[in-house]
């Protein structure tokens, strides 16, 4: 299933003094089974784009096609939308309620009117995919810790077994373990069920480790589209609208200034570990 | 549909009612809002409707802003024209069915009390949305003051409304978070019956309730952090202080109330004249 969006344009408040433009004629298409990364400052518009992908907010202008139809062409299919595609907003586990770590989880299922057994598989597997062990499934979510609670409202989205799953800043505010077992979890949806993921992020270290395609939004408008070799070459420009390239790239750029001749496009911790010890090698020999 | 609410909603715009002191906006609509129920002609209605328009074009608020306060209250309007109509008794009876009858006192009362209660709302939006919410309750505060010798706690009262104003816009914000959130799982608040309604409201209050108590705890936590203990010595940032612009105003506002005292009992003293 692709998602394609054609001249997406969104005003907020269209016509009054808190008027905001927050999206200026955005058109990208999203392939079945990509892994994509969405970056950009605060305020770029990556919030608001990702939120029209289910039709939550509706385009001032433009159209949002999935499998080249239409999203809002049939209010009523407008629920089957936001099953397929799957969307995770910033701190979710503040969309946590009920009064099981089951129940909650079950909530999105429930609601597309799934039999009790799809329901509880569904749930099961999400459960499982997180990582929430089966003694926490009758605990109350309230009583969880952080990092749990997120992935207990992730699982709840995934639940509904969407094709698509936008993840709005999933490691926002957690500690680097609750950071890992999060995107850990991420990456084996991908690669195990196959499906289509747009993560949108700050962590350029993350985009770098996961994407294979980097989107980056700069004042409403898409600024660049590569993989993230492609992306993050252009270290001034990045910085130019307030980010930045991982910080491994910084180490290469500070070795190559020292004189030692090393590649300049390496992102990853694991990358860097083999052409440093690589290079380590060749210079000993 | 959640952003309809405009009570306590800052207008940003520079206007001469923007700038004005908050003590004489609040002292102006205090007024206004007695006039309202002071007049009952329809001149006079004229007249009040004409000065409050006047007020809106010269803050610059676009008149649309006002009346989205009215859509939220326009059951309460409905309700109020609906008694009036068949609970008023009267001479001049126009339709009877049982014990309901509609009179012409009747249909005269109910159209006053709506226009009483859309300039009611009205004003008092031209007010919220003219005066940022700390003015707004520092204003309050200090016409509060002369009650302190009786026990009224005249500096939390403002605190609390500072408060309260202040979080209006950030618990919409996170209403609408919320309920976007649950509906991109599939949640439908606007069909089933009222009993089914009524449900599909849980998913929405329980996750607002907890972050309102987070926000309440976090909140209490930096203002103790920040040594806040009341009202006792404390200085201002921002003095209040009556500009030549706020005497002009208030002079206005008694011609304002001249002009509807004398339209109320001009014509009672000299009946001849109108």
């Amino acid at each position: 299933m692709s998602i394609k969006i054609n001249h997406l344009t969104h005003i907020y408040n269209s016509g009054t003094a808190f008027e905001k433009k927050a999206l200026d004629d955005v058109s990208i298409e999203i392939k079945k089974g990509e892994f994509v990364g969405l970056i950009g400052h605060t305020g770029s518009g990556k919030s608001t784009l990702i939120q029209h992908l289910n039709g939550i907010i509706a385009p001032t202008q433009g159209e949002i096609l999935l499998d080249g139809e239409n999203i809002h062409k049939d209010k009523a299919k407008l629920k089957e939308v936001r099953r397929r595609i799957g969307l995770a907003f910033q701190y979710p586990e503040y969309q946590l309620f009920e009064m099981t770590v089951y129940k909650d989880v079950a909530f999105g299922p429930t609601n597309m009117q799934l039999s009790k057994e799809e329901i509880h598989a569904n749930v099961v597997s999400a459960l499982e995919t997180v990582g929430i062990a089966p003694e926490l499934y009758e605990k109350s979510p309230f009583e969880l810790s952080g990092g749990q609670k997120r992935r207990v409202a992730i699982a709840g989205v995934l639940a509904m077994n969407p094709e698509v799953l936008i993840l709005d800043e999933p490691t926002a505010g957690l500690d680097p373990k609750g950071r890992d077992e999060i995107l850990q979890a991420i990456k084996r949806l991908h690669e195990e069920r196959g499906i289509t993921v747009i993560l949108v992020s700050h962590s350029m270290e993350d985009v770098a480790k996961l994407v294979e395609r980097i989107i980056v939004m700069h004042e409403g408008k898409i600024s660049m589209v590569g993989t993230p070799k492609e992306v993050f070459r252009h270290v001034e420009m990045l910085e130019s609208i307030g980010l930045a390239a991982p910080q491994v790239s910084y180490v290469f750029t500070a070795l190559k200034e020292k004189g030692y001749d090393v590649p300049l496009d390496v992102y990853t911790v694991e990358e860097a570990k083999k052409v440093l010890l690589d290079f380590v090698k060749q210079v000993s020999v | 549909m959640i952003r309809d609410i405009t009570i306590g909603q800052f207008y940003p715009v520079d206007s001469q009612i923007h700038r004005l002191d908050a003590r004489v906006k609040l002292t102006m609509t205090f007024i206004f809002i007695i006039t309202l129920f002071m007049v009952n002609s329809f001149i006079g209605y004229f007249f009040v409707v004409t000065a409050l328009l006047a007020v809106i074009k010269v803050s610059k608020v676009p008149i649309k802003f006002m009346l989205k306060g009215i859509k939220s209250i326009m059951i309460i309007i409905i309700f109020t024209a609906v008694i009036n109509l068949f609970m008023t008794r009267g001479e001049h009876i126009l339709w009877q069915w049982g014990f309901l009858s509609i009179t012409l006192e009747g249909v005269f009362l109910a159209l006053k009390m709506c226009i009483r209660l859309v300039l009611l709302i009205i004003g008092s939006s031209v007010l919220t949305l003219t005066t940022t919410p700390i003015q707004l309750t520092d204003g309050i505060e200090f016409m509060l003051r002369p009650f302190k010798k009786i026990g009224v706690p005249a500096h939390e009262i403002a605190m609390m409304m500072t408060i309260a104003l202040r979080f209006i816009p950030t618990l919409l914000d996170e209403t609408d978070k919320i309920m976007k959130a649950q509906q991109a799982r599939g949640a439908d608040f606007d069909t089933g019956n009222l009993m089914q309604k009524a449900k599909s409201l849980i998913p929405i209050l329980v996750p607002l309730f907890i972050s309102a108590f987070r926000r309440a705890e976090e909140l209490a936590m930096a203002m103790e952090a920040r040594c806040y203990h009341g009202d006792e010595n404390r200085t201002r940032m921002n003095r209040m202080i009556m500009q030549r612009r706020d005497y002009r105003a208030l002079m206005i506002g008694l011609v304002y109330i001249v002009a509807i005292l004398g339209l109320r009992y001009l014509p009672h003293l000299f009946p001849f004249i109108i």
